[in-house]
């Protein structure tokens, strides 16, 4: 493989820092994924190698540079006069509910007691 | 005789404006096409014959106003048709039927377009090989042994082989750039903001643009010219003028500035695709371009840029798959919680719970500042590469992807050669730019080669120019593989 991607993939091969299980599984949890054990030895590997090519940024000095988190230069806030509109009935919004009961989507029960 | 399938749309249009063709008879001959080849290609995930017909009939019998009218056209399955399945190719969104349609959609069936179904794709556009779909992979009509490029696989892969006569596809990274190179059509990515993003399932909302892709460069402009514009729905929807792209179409480069960035030059490229790319440069020079070899510095850090801001990103937009408004919900769960885990893990394949993970990685505490602010930092660095080239050339000349299609399963289980595919595609997308991918020659083993053209922010027009000039003056986008 390192011959298809020349000398950037060759970089990227060397492993230098480690996603252990546990960074996994925090991460797993924190995504609501539950990940077996296979996912997990699988995950924390691919994370780690992928993880240690991103690390390439660290050769850059950006001390002096602004981020960008969007590329429009003119971006400004939109809004509209508040004002009814049509908008979709409830049948239409919940005509996708994997469960519902009247207008709601149902849901399991939330509130803990009796 | 020649196929009608293989025609593209502006040929079609013709035909359907003299009236020696009718609407019905275009869309029955593209769906018998369809049903006899999506077994093998795997390139539509829904068709919806019914509303098809019932659309064609209706135009044989109305005067066709727009250029496109009439046209047989394939969406994406991440972009939004109301009452089609709309899936992004993931079991999460099984049965999903949008109430409402995207903004392009809409502008679409204004136009007189005829939409016949949904095209496969990598699970929520996460991948550039489209193998990570629920539906199985597309095939490389080229090589069925191979894929089709991703994530737009399904529409590439659909209009090379005439199962479709155009198709519309989304890039966050190449994603309608790389499968058009790699299934020898047209592929466009549009500037950041120009295409509305309303009802486009959103990858990485700073990314994330719908474009073309087309058999010719006329059908690219035409169907350009549809789908853009401002739209209020969308808060990053730029507020201008759009031109006419057509106008744009004129066999004449003399003069145009283009620029050969020698970062994209590099050891890797598959040596058929560097012949291809140069002898490309050569003619565009020989029709009278001026060509200038130019620097990108920091092109050798987009990909790793790209893979920390697109996954945090996703991983934010994902959130909302958890099985309460829409889509499928893993049974009997034990609380709320339960429910929202057990949907996803059930829901979302390997590859979206691998980006998810790393998103959501670099986006936690502790972490943040190290990844997410530095490549948003490295992307200003990247932007500025670009801005400082647009001074002095008109448009950029890269090869699109590195190598030809790959046989599938070869990079499946190692994500960082997959996304490594991607190197010469996701600048533009950090830099916001327009890129278009046009057919510019074949490998020894017959497989497409792509050639990318970036211009600089809405400068669409300057692509159409050099991409139109060339294609006049070659042959490859008239080549179809045999199948």
């Amino acid at each position: 493989m390192a011959g298809k991607c020349g000398k950037l993939y060759k970089k990227a091969a060397k492993v230098t820092k480690v996603i252990d299980k546990a960074t996994v599984k925090h991460v797993a949890l924190l995504s609501r994924l539950a990940l077996d054990e296979r996912e997990e030895t699988t995950y924390s590997t691919q994370l780690a190698s992928i993880l240690s090519y991103i690390n390439k940024l660290n050769e850059l000095d950006t001390k002096d540079t602004p981020p960008t988190s969007h590329v429009l230069s003119n971006l400004r806030n939109v809004d509209r006069a508040d004002v009814l509109k049509e908008s979709l009935k409830a049948e239409e919004a919940l005509a996708n509910a994997p469960e519902k009961e009247g207008d709601f989507f149902r849901i399991p029960k939330v509130i803990e007691g009796k | 005789m020649e196929n009608l399938y293989d025609l593209p749309a502006n040929r079609l249009a013709e035909k359907l404006k003299s009236k020696t063709l009718k609407p019905s008879h275009v869309v029955e001959k593209i769906i018998q096409r369809i049903k006899e080849l999506n077994g093998r290609i795997n390139s539509f995930v829904f068709i919806d014959e019914p509303q098809a017909l019932k659309a064609a009939k209706a135009a044989d019998g109305s005067d066709l106003k727009g250029d496109l009218s009439g046209i047989p056209i394939a969406v994406k399955d991440n972009i939004c048709v109301k009452g089609q399945d709309t899936t992004c190719s993931s079991r999460i969104l099984k049965g999903f039927r949008p109430p409402y349609d995207a903004t392009v959609i809409k502008k679409i069936r204004e136009n007189g377009l005829i939409l016949v179904g949904k095209t496969n794709m990598d699970e929520f556009a996460f991948g550039s090989s489209c193998e990570t779909s629920c539906y199985g992979p597309t095939k490389n009509p080229w090589d069925p042994d191979r894929i089709p490029g991703g994530s737009s696989g399904g529409s590439a892969a659909a209009v090379a082989s005439g199962q479709i006569v155009m198709a519309i596809g989304s890039d966050t990274g190449g994603s309608i750039r790389q499968p058009a190179a790699m299934c020898g059509v047209v592929g466009m990515k549009p500037t950041y903001g120009l295409v509305s993003r309303y009802g486009l399932i959103a990858f990485a909302s700073s990314l994330d643009q719908i474009g073309p892709i087309t058999k010719d460069v006329t059908d690219a402009a035409a169907l350009l010219g549809v789908i853009a514009g401002h739209d209020e729905m969308d808060s990053t929807s730029a507020d201008i003028e759009t031109p006419d792209y057509r106008k744009s179409l004129v066999n004449d480069v003399k003069g145009l500035k283009i620029g050969i960035p020698k970062e994209y030059f590099i050891e890797g490229i598959e040596p058929d695709v560097l012949k291809a790319v140069k002898e490309a440069i050569e003619l565009l020079k020989k029709m009278g371009a001026q060509i200038k070899e130019i620097s990108l510095p920091h092109t050798e850090y987009a990909v790793s840029t790209y893979y920390i801001i697109a996954p945090a990103e996703a991983s934010s937009n994902l959130a909302r798959f958890d099985g309460v408004q829409y889509g499928f919900r893993a049974p009997h769960p034990k609380d709320i919680i339960d429910m929202y885990t057990k949907t996803r893990s059930q829901g979302f394949g390997e590859e979206a719970k691998r980006r998810i993970l790393l998103g959501t990685y670099v986006l936690s505490s502790g972490y943040y500042e190290a990844y997410y602010l530095k490549a948003l930092k490295v992307r200003t660095k990247i932007r500025v590469d670009f801005t400082r080239a647009f001074k002095e050339v008109d448009c950029i000349v890269t090869p699109t992807s590195p190598t030809t299609a790959f046989k599938i399963g070869e990079r499946i289980d190692d994500p960082l050669s997959m996304y490594l595919s991607d190197i010469f595609t996701i600048p533009a997308n950090l830099a916001g730019i327009p890129a278009i991918s046009i057919p510019c020659g074949f490998d020894g083993k017959g497989l497409p080669i792509g050639l990318q053209i970036i211009a600089d922010a809405f400068k669409e027009e300057n692509i159409f120019t050099a991409a139109y000039a060339y294609e006049q003056n070659t042959d490859w986008h008239s080549k179809r593989p045999g199948i």
